[in-house]
């Protein structure tokens, strides 16, 4: 980027920052509640995570410590993009440790270790409302927010069970917050719903585009929406990760040659590095 | 081993770093100087500023070079540039009335008071390359200094002497002055500030054509077609289209007074529609506006027609085309917001497919699995999903 003195802390002015972390306040009084804020453009595209950007832009302190996920993975090349971003706007320290991380921004995951009360998780959100594929209309999903008028939700996920047997939606699964509002949690599978449950840490959502902020404060009551017929449940796989041997982990399926094998592994990278890491350390003390 | 996803640190630097050579092209052939794009691609630097938001020709013309003529690209760079500005204050409305013209044309009247000056329009050119333009010189067209200009530019020069400090009468206000115009939309205190207040429905007028100045011409223009032929009954007429210099006035407190700050290039349009009346109200016409920095004459235009459709809801008209459902409009005529939602798909999604895929093999073991029941799957089939079958059928039962 050009010109770096010529930008504030974390790019974005004092003032802008401010409006956010007003918006933020608002979201957390209020569990999954979406608040309009005035969402400014960011030199990456809509979309793309300006959502997450702004509100971490407006949370990040001097002494912060950023680490910035997208699929799981501290590598892939949106999370560089964004941890570079505020490595030059912000000079903070960033990191891929989940356990070092004061922030976290993240794109559809929740890192597997469990998140502690002194850390925030910020989710990039592309659609912040749950009902915008039952009802278009914005005008009409505020009222049925207001009215806590669910119940075609619950018809949407029995029709799935009437047409498959099953819920299929598998990620940006549905869940209802503090037994009041209905929240799309972003599209982080299901598989790792029952993290927002009871958090230790501050869940913070940024949709940029729709210009909406939400939050799930710590110990916050969320469930994931179902039917006592048909409870929830997460994914599960026959497999075990090809490097660490997890077989509690979100897997990633990856194809190795033209044959079509394939190979399963961790998406949440730093996590399976370390499980890797404490085999090669075990491994060396038995051989010493 | 392989390991998923790794690199992408450096991966993005050797992208960059080619880009930018793409970016350059063939060394030996000169660079083009921001200058020169601001000079001679104009309306290229005029689009971007109208939908960057951003008066600021040197910065427009730099985000086209850096953006390779990339328009969308180049609005882009140069509203997350504006975004970062801080704001000192709000300007006094521009005066539009007051225009220093450089072109104004009215298509319902023939002639006007202070005429139609057709300024430096592409109208009425014949859409032929001209090839003296690829060579080193200049076509002679584009001089009209000679004794032998064409009458393109004689029409220009006349335009310009007609150019004066007289304000041009504004096209609509005849009509008003017949009381056949219907006045409305009286905007009621300030102004809201889509750049600082997101969008809400109903939208005000005021939100609306703010966020249509912004908009992105090709949707606008498509979005206007579609009410001229067919989806939209709005009969639009082009009262006025008028392109020219406006100052841009400050009041500043401790002075008492208004400060000029400079001129700007704007473009205007009135269009002038039908309305048939109601029971309340008798029939008149209606308008549609549009505006834009520099000559951006087709997005006033398509501009004008399409505010004039998102007026239906108040005018009591029914609702039942794309262009007057203003959530449709609004939420989606942004090209930054379009086109990063578009191109996001190019993001990891390994995630969401996972989890879907999963979901598909479960819903076709179960297909098969049920099939088989039925007793009408081949024994091929039955092989390929016979492993697969028992656990969801189990659970299933």
């Amino acid at each position: 980027m050009p010109n770096q003195s010529e930008y504030n802390f974390a790019y974005l002015d004092e003032q802008s920052k401010r409006t956010i972390r007003r918006g933020l306040l608002k979201a957390v009084a209020i569990p999954g509640h979406q608040v309009p804020f005035a969402g400014r453009e960011m030199p990456m595209p809509y979309g793309w995570g300006t959502g997450g950007v702004q509100v971490t832009a407006s949370i990040l302190g001097a002494d912060d410590c950023l680490k910035v996920i997208d699929q799981g993975s501290d590598d892939t090349t949106n999370a560089v993009s964004i941890r570079r971003f505020f490595d030059k706007t912000a000079l903070v320290e960033t990191t891929t440790d989940t356990e070092a991380a004061t922030v976290i921004q993240t794109r559809h995951r929740i890192p597997e270790q469990p998140l502690t009360n002194n850390q925030i998780l910020v989710f990039q959100v592309p659609i912040p409302e749950p009902l915008r594929f039952i009802e278009p209309s914005e005008s009409e999903t505020m009222k049925m927010h207001a009215l806590e008028e669910y119940g075609v939700m619950h018809v949407k996920l029995y029709e799935d069970i009437a047409h498959h047997g099953h819920i299929a939606t598998t990620y940006a699964y549905p869940v209802h917050v503090n037994g009041r509002y209905v929240m799309d949690p972003s599209p982080i599978p299901k598989f790792d719903n029952p993290k927002m449950h009871m958090s230790d840490a501050l869940l913070l959502f940024g949709a940029g585009r729709e210009k909406r902020l939400y939050a799930i404060p710590p110990y916050t009551d969320v469930k994931s929406l179902d039917f006592d017929d048909h409870p929830f449940e997460i994914q599960q796989w026959d497999q075990s990760c090809a490097l660490c041997g997890c077989e509690h982990s979100f897997l990633d399926e990856v194809i190795v040659n033209d044959e079509g094998e394939r190979m399963f592994v961790c998406s949440d990278s730093h996590f399976c590095q370390q499980r890797v890491n404490a085999k090669l350390n075990m491994s060396e003390a038995v051989e010493v | 081993m392989y390991v998923a996803v790794k690199g992408g640190e450096k991966a993005i630097d050797e992208a960059h770093q080619f880009l930018a050579e793409k970016r350059r092209g063939e060394t030996r052939i000169e660079a083009l100087s921001a200058e020169q794009i601001s000079q001679q691609l104009g309306l290229g630097v005029d689009r971007v500023m109208t939908e960057g938001s951003l008066y600021d020709r040197e910065l427009a013309a730099l985000a086209l070079k850096q953006a390779m003529g990339d328009s969308v690209e180049a609005i882009f760079l140069l509203r997350a540039y504006r975004t970062t500005l801080p704001r000192f204050g709000t300007s006094t409305p521009i005066e539009t009335d007051a225009m220093r013209v450089e072109r104004r044309i009215s298509a319902t009247y023939k002639d006007v008071p202070g005429g139609q000056a057709l300024g430096p329009t592409f109208d009425y050119t014949h859409r032929l390359l001209d090839f003296a333009l690829l060579a080193e010189g200049e076509s002679k067209l584009t001089h009209h200094d000679s004794s032998t200009q064409s009458v393109e530019s004689k029409l220009a020069d006349n335009a310009e002497s007609s150019v004066n400090d007289e304000a041009y009468q504004r096209v609509s206000n005849f009509l008003r002055q017949e009381a056949l115009l219907k006045e409305q939309f009286k905007l009621s205190g300030k102004a809201v500030d889509i750049t600082r207040e997101p969008l809400k429905y109903p939208c005000p007028r005021d939100g609306r054509l703010q966020t249509l100045a912004r908009a992105d011409e090709g949707f606008l223009i498509a979005l206007a077609y579609s009410t001229q032929r067919g989806y939209g009954r709005t009969h639009p007429f082009a009262g006025e289209i008028r392109m020219g210099y406006v100052e841009v006035n400050l009041f500043i407190e401790e002075l008492g007074f208004d400060l000029c700050l400079g001129e700007i290039c704007v473009t205007e349009c009135d269009m002038i529609n039908q309305f048939a009346g109601n029971e309340q109200e008798p029939p008149q016409f209606t308008s549609g506006y549009g505006v834009s920095f520099g000559f951006c004459e087709r997005k006033t235009m398509a501009m004008a027609l399409v505010d004039r459709s998102l007026q239906a809801e108040e005018l009591g008209e029914v609702v039942d085309t794309p262009a007057a459902q203003a959530e449709f409009v609004l939420s989606h005529c942004d090209n930054v917001e379009a086109s990063g939602f578009v191109s996001h798909l190019k993001l990891p999604h390994y995630v969401d497919f996972q989890s879907e895929l999963a979901l598909v093999r479960k819903m076709r073991e179960e297909f098969f699995d049920s099939k088989e029941r039925e007793g009408q799957v081949t024994s091929n089939d039955t092989d390929l999903e016979n492993s697969l079958t028992e656990q969801t059928g189990a659970s299933r039962a």
